[in-house]
């Protein structure tokens, strides 16, 4: 079975609860790779946790991003590697270019801590094989900054590729206005790259894996994850 | 020894929440004529370059690196040597 590697970055805080979901839940192998370390060693899966890194000075993710692990997670996405990355981890993977796009302040200022409903658009990334595309998510976000942005032309592009892994959608799979949380174009809360390798998601699939946190439904995504790993 | 003035704004296309908040606030104020408002980001920094060329290639790729994200930000430097 693959290893997990998730990495922590001076104001990453939901690396316990990634590190959680992946081994105690999902029986998985975990471990921390600090944010200084110079390789990713025998990591089959990376996993960017959401959080604050580096207090979001600058703009989120934009100093994480040169952290000297990032330039091995960067060599190891482009040679096919998994590299999920969660809320602030898709705000790093933005600001790396290993994904197209930026993220914007949330459309009403505030920040949006609740339960959203998401669409799985594409089952066919190495993150959502255990899903049905147009099946409905229950998974929480938490953020300031997921108002996701991008041209025309990159829009265009995601859409054409199939991209966009999870868009923001009410309790039935439709997607409104209404169940949009913070103003993200196109309703979008997850993309992947062309090669599918690399997804980034603003909401938490780690903090939905037990009944007790109010939904299970992020399971799906990690477990898909780990199953894709397995042939690693 | 130079100092660079850098202004960072939002790409006129991009939606400014903080912006459109204080103009809100300001028309609560009173000040009726502002028409709009836009925030940015001020940097200030200080090279030690021995040309402005190169003054201005460290202020450039700074942005361009780290300081501004393209996407959705423009910038403008003003050299000023001390």
């Amino acid at each position: 079975m693959g290893q997990t590697g998730i990495l922590v970055f001076p104001g990453s805080n939901c690396d316990h609860d990634a590190y959680h979901a992946v081994k105690h839940v999902l029986g998985g192998h975990a471990t921390f790779i600090w944010h200084k370390e110079t390789s990713l060693k025998n990591i089959n899966a990376v996993v960017i946790p959401g959080g604050f890194s580096y207090g979001d000075y600058l703009r989120s993710g934009a100093i994480a991003r040169f952290s000297p692990i990032m330039n091995e997670v960067v060599s190891f996405a482009n040679q096919g590697g998994l590299v999920l990355g969660i809320c602030n981890g898709f705000q790093i993977l933005l600001e790396s270019n290993l994904l197209p796009g930026t993220m914007l302040h949330n459309e009403q200022l505030s920040f949006v801590c609740k339960q959203t409903y998401i669409r799985c658009e594409s089952n066919q990334t190495p993150y959502t094989t255990q899903i049905d595309t147009g099946s409905v998510l229950k998974i929480p976000v938490a953020h300031g900054e997921g108002n996701y942005f991008a041209d025309d032309e990159t829009l265009k592009m995601l859409e054409t590729e199939n991209q966009i892994v999870f868009r923001y959608c009410d309790e039935n799979g439709v997607i409104t206005p209404e169940a949009n949380p913070n103003g993200a174009v196109s309703n979008i809360a997850g993309i992947c790259n062309k090669k599918r390798n690399v997804l980034g998601m603003m909401p938490h699939p780690e903090r939905a894996v037990e009944a007790a946190l109010g939904s299970t439904d992020g399971k799906a995504i990690l477990e898909s994850m780990l199953n894709a790993l397995e042939t690693v | 020894m130079f100092k660079a003035n850098i202004y960072i704004t939002l790409r006129e296309s991009i939606l400014d929440p903080k912006g459109k908040a204080s103009h809100h606030a300001l028309k609560n104020l009173g000040y009726d004529k502002v028409e709009k408002v836009r925030i940015g980001k001020f940097i200030e920094m200080d090279i030690d370059a021995s040309s402005e060329s190169e003054a201005k290639e460290i202020a450039q790729e700074s942005c361009q690196k780290l300081l501004a994200n393209e996407v959705m930000e423009n910038y403008r430097i003003e050299l000023v040597k001390e």
